[in-house]
């Protein structure tokens, strides 16, 4: 069923935006429906503060609000993300703030927002500051089994030389919504996995950017989004080159069944400052329904004259070869169709950082029965 | 090795098949007996694809007359997956990949559907590791291959080894082996060959497609058909390779005219 929307959900979101819902005729929310997002009842989730229970390991520790304050802005200045909707509304709701400072090589680290039956908006703001040649691999473990809302601004600085792996394992529900905007700004020698896997909301929508402040870094996008039913997946994707010599490898993968819609829209910008970029985006989107919907889009703009930058966008069904290969081996239509299906979302999966595997994201995502 | 009384396993009578609308196939007629290996030669557009895909059960093809038995059973009437489990085998002559699926569970999957039809108990993990490590033995293929996505990066060769072994795990009692020794050198031909011949035995027939002689080299046949103009124009005996590796083709474009 599709949501409803409650007119008092729009205006109270709104005043916390301090802005008016974007709606269809802005380019950036052409496809996305915020439907689900208004029909949610107009309050702040009211549980614990999602934060107050986390241990840090050796090597990580809290920064204070004042100073954390000042680098969050900072970071959401440098990739351009301050008057972004999502952004704006999340600072308007009080959010859950957590600021961690990292140096050296620490321990992996696992952090869970699960709405769970809450009601309302969940806000929820998470600051990362590596260190130069710190390390750190972070898991974000989202959940949902409500009409309810989460909002994460995410914003992390990479010093120079330092590297995170950075998973986002997000199965929601099919009445929550689920909107995540990354600001991450990397030094030269930096390195980024930003590994995310999303399916099941009614609404999600990424807002990954990231800027290699003066090129010369690493960063390396993977991401799956499932959608079936009603539901909608959106991923606005940016990549900002300041410098020369920068490196992205991004690959979009999409599975749409039943009426679900998924979009990808994904902008790559190399000045004339970003020489000898080498870039290079794929999105693979797997249709398994008539009905099913998906929207692709690479945005390139490229002034420098000495770049690579790869893009392509292919959007299919199940191939009918691979189907029969299987089934000459005895393997059944259906359960050949699902192994396929497995194959796909493994590639970007099998990425994740290692915590997320204890979840089980396969039968998690596809909402297989274990 | 042709024995009168052995079983008949296949029996093909009057085939005709069609890809969209063009007929390919006017009238296949074959019987294949346990123990017996048969060549199936001719010249591209022949038709030689079409009927292993046919057997195999693939959606491109139409059948629009004859039939097919399996030990007295109607083949077409039967799902690729049923096909398979009853003791059909292809050997595709382009194996294909499949990213993110392993190998091994693949392998798995397929050798437990047989085995269940057999009325054999499904292998665990375990057990079947312990399998599939013998029968590696027979295409001299490194275990690392185990561990990789379906054919994802194989070599022509590899993946003819591959095709081999997954043949060595399913114990067919009929192999269409379709140009099984294209694009192989003849160090890998020599492997692949091999692993046919220690597989061929008194319960099970091979069919095998080729255009060279040289396959023939390495296994013998026991009949060798050519197949032009979608029928199969003459049998004989494996003299018959040797008759066209000398002689060509071109008597067969008399023939058909």
């Amino acid at each position: 069923m599709p949501a409803l929307a409650l007119p008092k959900t729009a205006a109270w979101l709104a005043e916390l935006a301090g802005e008016p819902l974007p709606g269809r005729r802005q380019e950036d929310w052409r496809f996305t429906d915020l439907a689900p997002l208004q029909a949610v009842a107009a309050e702040l989730w009211s549980g614990p503060d999602p934060f107050s229970q986390c241990s840090l390991p050796g090597g990580i520790s809290r920064i204070a609000p004042a100073q954390a304050q000042l680098l969050l802005d900072q970071g959401l200045q440098a990739t351009g993300s301050s008057a972004a909707w999502p952004v704006r509304l999340n600072r308007g709701a009080s959010p859950h703030f957590l600021a961690l400072r990292v140096s050296g090589s620490v321990e992996p680290l696992q952090l869970t927002f699960d709405a769970a039956a809450g009601q309302g908006l969940l806000a929820l703001q998470l600051l990362l500051v590596l260190e130069p040649g710190a390390s750190l691999e972070l898991l974000l473990h989202h959940g949902s089994r409500a009409a309810n809302a989460t909002s994460l601004v995410t914003v992390a600085q990479l010093g120079s030389g330092a590297k995170l792996n950075l998973g986002v394992l997000a199965p929601g529900d099919a009445r929550a919504s689920l909107l995540s905007h990354l600001a991450i700004s990397q030094a030269p020698a930096s390195e980024l996995q930003l590994t995310t896997a999303v399916g099941g909301w009614a609404l999600s929508r990424f807002e990954p950017r990231i800027c290699q402040s003066e090129g010369a870094a690493l960063s390396r996008l993977r991401a799956l989004q499932l959608v079936a039913g009603q539901e909608l997946a959106d991923t606005h994707s940016q990549v900002q080159f300041n410098g020369p010599d920068g490196q992205l490898d991004q690959l979009h993968k999409v599975v749409a069944d039943g009426a679900g819609r998924s979009v990808f829209n994904g902008a790559v910008r190399v000045p004339r400052s970003a020489q000898r970029t080498n870039a290079a985006q794929l999105s693979r989107s797997l249709l398994l329904s008539d009905r099913a919907r998906v929207d692709t889009k690479p945005e390139l703009e490229i002034v420098a004259d000495d770049v690579k930058c790869a893009h392509g966008a292919t959007v299919s069904r199940l191939q009918q070869n691979e189907l029969f290969y299987l089934q000459s081996r005895g393997i059944a239509a259906d359960q050949a169709s699902r192994l396929l299906l497995r194959g796909y979302c493994d590639e970007v999966l099998r990425e994740l950082p290692a915590a997320a595997a204890s979840a089980h994201p396969l039968q998690l995502l596809l909402r297989e029965r274990p | 090795m042709i024995r009168p009384d052995a079983p008949l396993l296949l029996e093909i009578r009057d085939l005709h098949a069609r890809v969209e609308d063009q007929p390919i196939l006017k009238g296949v007629n074959l019987s294949v007996r346990a123990g017996e290996i048969h060549a199936v030669m001719g010249r591209n557009g022949s038709g030689k694809s079409t009927l292993s895909k046919l057997l195999a059960g693939h959606p491109a093809y139409s059948v629009t007359g004859g039939s097919v038995l399996f030990r007295g059973q109607d083949l077409l009437e039967l799902q690729p997956e049923q096909r398979a489990r009853i003791g059909v085998f292809l050997g595709f002559q382009y194996p294909v990949e499949i990213p993110g699926v392993s190998n091994l569970e693949f392998l798995r999957v397929a050798t437990n559907a047989r085995r269940v039809e057999r009325g054999d108990e499904e292998l665990d993990t375990f057990a079947f590791e312990d399998l599939v490590r013998e029968r590696l033995k027979l295409v001299q293929m490194d275990p690392a291959f185990l561990e990789r996505s379906v054919n994802e990066g194989f070599s022509g060769g590899e993946k003819k080894r591959n095709e081999i072994l997954q043949m060595a795990l399913l114990e067919p009692l009929v192999a269409i082996l379709d140009e099984t020794d294209s694009g192989l050198d003849i160090d890998a031909l020599r492997i692949v060959a091999g692993g046919v011949c220690q597989l061929a035995g008194p319960d099970n027939a091979t069919l095998l497609i080729t255009h060279y002689q040289r396959l023939l080299d390495l296994i013998t046949p026991d009949y060798v058909h050519v197949m032009a103009a979608g029928r199969i124009l003459r049998t004989g005996g494996k003299e018959l390779a040797v008759e066209l590796e000398r002689s060509g083709y071109d008597w067969v474009d008399q023939e058909v005219a």
